[in-house]
């Protein structure tokens, strides 16, 4: 198996300005805390936002702990002994109203959350969504516009700004699609369909990766999220256009039936139907004689 | 004749299995030729290997756990060496080999490593905490540690006979069906587990009996140690629990072997149906390891406290509270597969409540060392090291728990960082806790303190450098399972974390010179009275080593701490409880049945991933043929004279009268 490397991520890439949430952490960037749309953006600041309320009250436990372990120590003949203490009905009432607060607290951002950042909910934009469709393959992505009418292989260009939905299957086994700077991890399963929407705000270049274990050659599956100003999109739709391959069934059994990583590849054109009988597991990969 | 092994099964092309295979063979050999040399097969066959007493099987279990702690930890060196050399570059482990290692990893230390020192130390400990003499179905415990041993074994053949899963610790369909895993790798993993879960369930089974009908007199469930309470939630959790894993597992196994189409992606299989199944055992399995982790550290930390527990009934509650909850979040392992706002809310919050009533406990141990005398032995130490680590790792739980944040963590090394925080700073912390706690009692003799606390140091710090650095990894995005990378933002943190293995490493060497050191010098360590932490339930009130009988009188509970209620009335009166009448006690009779069925399940599971059907046909019958040997035996126990009972108790008297005289020149104080 020819080992497929990809250039270096431009995991840096783009954007001046940084978000919002993570001025100082510079560490931190190119991860999930350096958001570059709003899908990320919800998950990272739930996550901090989740992260400050739990740690009001578990510094404090962690403090108590040390405190009361050192001062009473046996050593220490000025701590009071209460051989005999083992119960206090205020202290009960603490113990269980304090944690049961700050956990009722947080369930309802868990709520608002958990409807909020829906991967299935669609991003508010004045401007339609961009249609894609994802199928992961052993050990590759394969990425298809059935509007634009092309297609490709472990690169997916977006028009910056603009909401992108995504369908994803998987025609092998199952993998997780995600863009850390982007947000919102979803799987992919064979036989059914999830959906997924992103937006990447400003133009750049995004490292993507499968997420689940999916065989061998997993650690190659990742994948270039290229974010572009709207001129350039066109030109990469344009010069995808150009391109002679074409992904019909046959095209596709052949590349889903390689066990191995795959070079970046733009399709000129596609089989429209293709990927509902992916979905619809009408155009079955596994080959018969099993061993 | 051998199904499909050939020669060619053996990786005579990869040194590092084969050397490694090879080594284990020959210390094998060689030690059952020492013990061969020795004299000592007759001893290890009466005294051990046929054993049905819940503390010599106890002590087994955590030796077995501990031996696979350690092959464990060599699969962990090798995958955090191999990432720390496979930046931009192939490493010296390729996915092949890679992939076998880190879902060995997981499967022996889950299943092999803290599923038995934690059922070990239930074994051993709770008939003596509850006052009792053996556990309801004593050879029904051997048989459940032998299968244990049993599934243990096929894995480790595994190395050398053909290979391991490639699936990760949970083969997840369709990647473990034939068409995407045609090796025998995950016939070896399902064989060894429903092979090792019959083995728990029984083992399940036993314990809830056990507590629920056998106690010593007058101990009613309000008075039963917080240990007991535990192992009793934790067990309740193992016969919920694994039938699910077990009917599971032999769904893939009627897919791989007769062509069903359960999770499969043709004939209409579907996979998300596994994922529920399977976290519908797991998530309660996590709970099954922590639970008596909880009752180990109520434990030690009260003792060394020199304190009753504070706020024992909510203690209880709060246990049987996590009990029933675990069982309604296992969701919370799959937000990511799209079941939308509602249902991934729903398991969000319900995962939280969990962390309310572990909370809980956390503010009840805190206060049980308030106004303490606590006293620092390296139970103690480890208790502490536990109470500080373990908020963190529920920290990051309850962080995952929240589905938007899941969705940029979800599968990354902050996952594993928080597993890792919660079962090595939960589990394993207890696992230390309690076998240097009960050290003493099984075997008459203390650990070695400094070399503890050398332990203790060592394996925190390990623990800390090795796994926070994941934390960070996971949120620059780096995700769990790769064998190779190319983001070099990631590569620092994964450089530290290698650091990190290596003072763990120093954590295990430092395990293992401390038994040495102590049984060297055992003479100083004696602990005579059986008594040596000043303990308070049941367990302290026999010598050490307990005889078989465990209790020559059984004692009358009165109290929620019994033995200490026994010491402190010595104590006002000067004088032990007085004896009654000695009686002779009957003890069930030793039984090789667990050994024998073991065997040939062992050749059954073998001959089933193989394809080696006379082997499988013949370990069956054979296996079945010892059962119904068993089942028709007509003296199943044996009478200990009334003679044997008064001399044994009568040494730990003597030692509790010296030490009662020395307590009351003290003035009283316990
Ligand atoms: C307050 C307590 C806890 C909460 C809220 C919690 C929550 C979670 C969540 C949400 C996940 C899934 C993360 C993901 O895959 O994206 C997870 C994974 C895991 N947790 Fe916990 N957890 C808690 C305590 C524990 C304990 C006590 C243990 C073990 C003793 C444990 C062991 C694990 C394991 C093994 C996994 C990963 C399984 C895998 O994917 O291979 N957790 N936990
Ligand atoms: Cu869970």
């Amino acid at each position: 198996m020819a080992r497929f490397r990809f250039p270096r991520p431009a995991l840096f890439a783009g954007s001046g300005k940084r978000s919002s949430v993570l001025l100082g952490l510079s560490p931190l960037l190119g991860g999930v805390l350096d958001p570059q749309g709003p899908a990320a953006s919800g998950n990272a600041q739930i996550l901090l936002n989740a992260v400050a309320i739990m740690m009001a009250i578990v510094a404090p436990t962690i403090v108590a702990t040390m405190v009361f372990g050192w001062w009473f120590r046996a050593s220490n003949k000025r701590a009071t002994y209460l051989p005999n203490w083992d119960y206090s009905g205020r202290l009960e009432l603490i113990v269980w109203g304090i944690p049961l607060l700050v956990v009722l607290f947080l369930s309802g951002v868990t709520w608002i959350g958990s409807h909020d950042l829906d991967p299935a909910r669609p991003i508010a934009s004045p401007t339609r969504p961009i249609e894609v469709r994802v199928v992961s393959l052993d050990w590759k992505w394969l990425f298809i516009y059935p509007e634009e009418g092309v297609a490709s292989v472990n690169e997916i260009a977006l028009p910056a700004g603009r909401p992108a939905h995504f369908s994803l299957t998987s025609g092998t086994v199952m993998n997780g699609f995600f863009v850390p700077q982007l947000g919102g991890m979803i799987a992919t399963m064979n036989g059914m369909v999830t959906q997924l929407n992103l937006q990447a705000d400003r133009p750049g270049d995004y490292y993507g990766q499968s997420t689940q274990f999916s065989g061998g050659g997993f650690s190659d599956m990742h994948f270039l999220l290229r974010a572009l100003p709207p001129t350039s999109f066109a030109q990469w739709v344009e010069d995808a256009r150009k391109s002679t391959k074409i992904l019909d069934e046959d095209a596709y059994l052949a590349m889903a039936r390689e066990k191995a990583a795959a070079p970046r590849a733009l399709y000129g054109s596609i089989d429209k139907a293709l990927f509902e009988n992916i979905a619809a597991r009408r155009l079955l990969v596994e080959t018969p004689e099993t061993e | 004749m051998f199904g499909k092994l050939t020669w060619a099964a053996i990786p005579w092309d990869q040194p590092i299995p084969l050397f490694a295979g090879a080594f284990v063979v020959v210390a094998a050999l060689a030690v059952l030729l020492w013990i061969g040399v020795k004299g000592y097969f007759p001893y290890l066959w009466n005294e051990w290997i046929t054993s049905v007493d819940h503390k010599r099987i106890g002590v087994m279990y955590v030796l077995l756990g501990l031996v696979m702690l350690l092959r464990g930890f060599v699969d962990a060196v090798m995958m955090r060496t191999q990432q720390a050399v496979a930046y931009q570059a192939p490493g010296y482990l390729p996915p092949h080999h890679y992939d076998q290692i880190f879902s060995a990893h997981g499967t022996i230390m889950i299943f092999f490593a803290a599923m038995p020192i934690v059922i070990g130390l239930m074994n051993f400990v709770v008939p003596l905490q509850l006052g009792a003499r053996d556990v309801a179905f004593p050879t029904l415990n051997s048989t459940g540690f032998w299968l244990t041993a049993s599934g243990a074994l096929l894995v480790n053949i595994s190395l050398v006979v053909g290979e391991f899963a490639q699936t990760g610790w949970l083969p997840y369909p369709p990647l473990s069906e034939l068409p995407y895993s045609p090796g025998v790798g995950v016939d070896y993993y399902l064989w060894a587990l429903l092979i090792s879960g019959v083995g728990t369930l029984m083992t399940g089974i036993n314990f809830v009996t056990t507590i629920l009908k056998i106690r010593a007199p007058g101990m009613s469930y309000m008075r039963m140690s917080m240990f007991c309470w535990t192992a009793l939630a934790s067990n309740m959790l193992i016969v919920a629990a694994f039938p699910i894993l077990t009917a599971t597992l032999i769904m893939i196994v009627l897919d791989r072997y007769l062509g069903f189409h359960f999770f499969t992606n043709d004939g209409g299989g579907n996979m998300a149906m596994f994922v529920n199944l399977i976290w519908a055992w797991g998530h309660p399995e996590v709970y099954i390891l922590v639970l008596p982790a909880f009752g180990v550290f109520s434990e030690v930390i009260s003792t060394f406290s020199g304190k009753p527990l504070f706020g024992y009934r909510s203690m209880v509650i709060a246990t049987l509270g996590i009990c029933i909850i675990s069982f309604v979040v296992w969701l919370h392992h799959f937000f990511t597969m799209g079941a939308g706002g509602d249902v991934n809310a729903v398991f969000g919050i319900a995962t939280s409540i969990i962390a309310v009533v572990t909370g809980v406990k956390i503010y009840n141990w805190l206060f049980t060392m308030y106004g303490g005398r606590i006293r620092y032995n390296t139970p103690m130490l480890w208790s502490l090291g536990f109470l500080v680590t373990f908020v963190v790792g529920g920290m990051t739980g309850v962080l995952l728990a929240v589905p938007p944040a899941d969705f940029a963590l979800h599968n990354s090394l902050f996952v594993i960082a928080h597993f890792h925080n919660v079962i090595i700073g939960g589990v394993l912390f207890a696992a230390f806790a309690g076998v240097t706690f009960w050290f003493p009692k099984a075997f008459g003799f203390r650990l070695h303190e400094g070399w503890g606390v050398a332990v203790f140091w060592f394996t925190t710090i390990g623990f800390y450098v090795t796994f926070f650095p994941l934390y960070v990894a996971g949120l620059l995005g780096m995700t769990r399972r790769l064998q190779h990378f190319d983001v070099a933002a990631w590569r620092p943190w994964v450089l530290i974390a290698s650091a990190g293995v290596a003072i763990s490493a120093l954590g295990m060497i430092c395990q293992i010179v401390q038994l040495v050191v102590s049984i060297r010098r055992r003479a100083e360590l004696l602990d005579p009275t059986g008594d040596p932490w000043n303990g308070r339930s049941l367990e302290w009130a026999t010598a050490s080593p307990p005889p078989v009988f465990n209790f020559a009188f059984l004692p009358q509970v009165n109290d929620q701490e019994p033995y200490w209620a026994i010491k402190q009335r010595a104590i006002e009166t000067q004088h032990l409880a007085a004896v009654g009448e000695y009686l002779p006690i009957e003890m069930p009779r030793n039984s090789a049945t667990g050994f024998l069925t073991s065997f040939f399940a062992t050749l059954t599971g073998f001959g089933l991933i193989w394809h080696i059907w006379w082997m499988v046909i013949a370990g069956l019958v054979a296996a079945y043929a010892g059962f119904v040997w068993f089942a028709w035996r007509d003296e199943d126990e044996y009478e200990i004279p009334a003679s044997e009972v008064q001399r044994l108790d009568g040494e730990r008297r003597r030692a509790r009268e010296e030490w009662l005289a020395r307590e009351g020149n003290l003035g009283g104080v316990a």
